[in-house]
């Protein structure tokens, strides 16, 4: 099991954060095409399955997968989108992001009156704080090992 | 077990085929005094619930009556404007009927088209080389299948979150369009599918399954 990256936006679809462990790949773009890329698929998808839906959907859309890899998505009230792609048989990533969210999020940048919201996260005791989190959740399995 | 629909898109992104098996009808009616305790907006000629929801009444249903009279689009059939209308106190009470709006041919080919770059970019934002694209897509509410051959069709089935097995299903399906879509003289490549053969087999396969479970197709 292995976490490849994180993606952290606004509501505005800003990209608050970036982080990558494991990543083979890399898009050929820059990381700001990328997140924008990334961004409008989601909000691509979010309508997509708000339409589709065949009953009143209330958290709506929460992953999906391929053959290589899974997206989850988190989206919290505020409109904050917390967004990790694992494997595919990775599990309870969703409580982890929920994790992510309360305890690093709201801990680090919310309760930080030097952490401006809305703007991308410069501050390394969250930073540091996340690269945690990741790493001893069961999820988080190095390749190399 | 419940099978929600089925949607083919050929190489190109056009909806070719679509088969709504068991949608679920979500309709309330309530007398309302005045003023409404709910919110309505005007949106994409139609109205819609953009606040208060209760008894059942969800943001985002549509208007589909007043008193009995059907709505459509803004207006009543004989040309009164509904918003204009519940805001004279002297009409109420008044009977409304809300329900989900049902999606329309012409937005299950606009949806269909806009899965095929949502497939596209997945597969190209892949922290992994040579992805695919979508394969599963879950929401709370349900989880579509996505089944791409390798000529490029794309076989959707849009189920409960809990029906197991549809990945088989989208293959048989596939089974099924190259038995008697493929094979009909009649029919042509990347065209809508209209082969009645097509049709009752699939019928009777989304019948089975949702009875008596994917194990015995």
């Amino acid at each position: 099991m292995t976490v490849h990256n994180l993606y952290i936006f606004s509501r505005n679809g800003v990209l608050l954060y970036y982080a990558e462990w494991n990543r083979l790949n890399k898009s050929g773009i820059t990381k700001e095409e990328e997140a924008k890329l990334m961004y409008g698929m989601l909000f691509s998808i979010k309508s997509f399955v708000n339409k589709i839906s065949p009953l009143d959907p209330k958290e709506g859309f929460l992953y999906y997968k391929t053959s290589k890899y899974t997206l989850h998505y988190l989206e919290t009230p505020s409109g904050l989108k917390f967004v990790i792609n694992t494997d595919n048989i990775s599990q309870n990533v969703r409580q982890l992001l929920q994790q992510l969210y309360s305890q690093v999020y709201v801990e680090y940048v919310v309760k930080n009156p030097f952490c401006q919201l809305n703007e991308p996260i410069q501050s390394e005791v969250f930073k540091s704080k996340l690269d945690e989190l990741i790493k001893k959740s069961p999820i988080f399995l190095n390749r190399s090992l | 077990m419940v099978v929600y629909g089925v949607y083919i898109v050929s190489k190109s992104g056009g909806l070719i085929f679509n088969y709504d098996h068991n949608v679920p009808k979500i309709e309330h009616e309530r007398t309302f005094t005045y003023p409404l305790d709910i919110k309505l907006i005007n949106e994409n000629k139609k109205i819609v619930v953009s606040f208060g929801q209760r008894d059942g009444i969800n943001v985002g249903h549509v208007l589909m009556s007043v008193n009995g009279n059907p709505v459509v689009g803004k207006e009543l059939e004989d040309g009164t404007d509904v918003l204009e209308y519940l805001n004279k106190p002297q009409n109420f009470p008044v009977t409304l009927k809300f329900g989900r709006a049902k999606m329309t041919t012409n937005e299950k080919i606009f949806l269909a088209s806009m899965f095929y770059p949502l497939f596209a970019i997945a597969s190209q934002l892949s922290p992994e080389p040579r992805c695919s694209g979508i394969e599963v897509l879950e929401a709370d509410t349900f989880r579509l299948y996505c089944f791409q051959t390798l000529t490029g069709v794309k076989f959707m089935i849009v189920a409960e979150p809990s029906q197991a097995g549809m990945d088989i299903l989208t293959k048989r399906v596939y089974e099924l369009y190259a038995d008697y879509a493929l094979k009909n003289p009649f029919y042509s490549l990347d065209m809508p599918i209209r082969c009645e053969l097509f049709d009752t087999h699939l019928v009777n396969l989304l019948e089975t399954v949702e009875k008596s479970g994917i194990s015995n197709v």
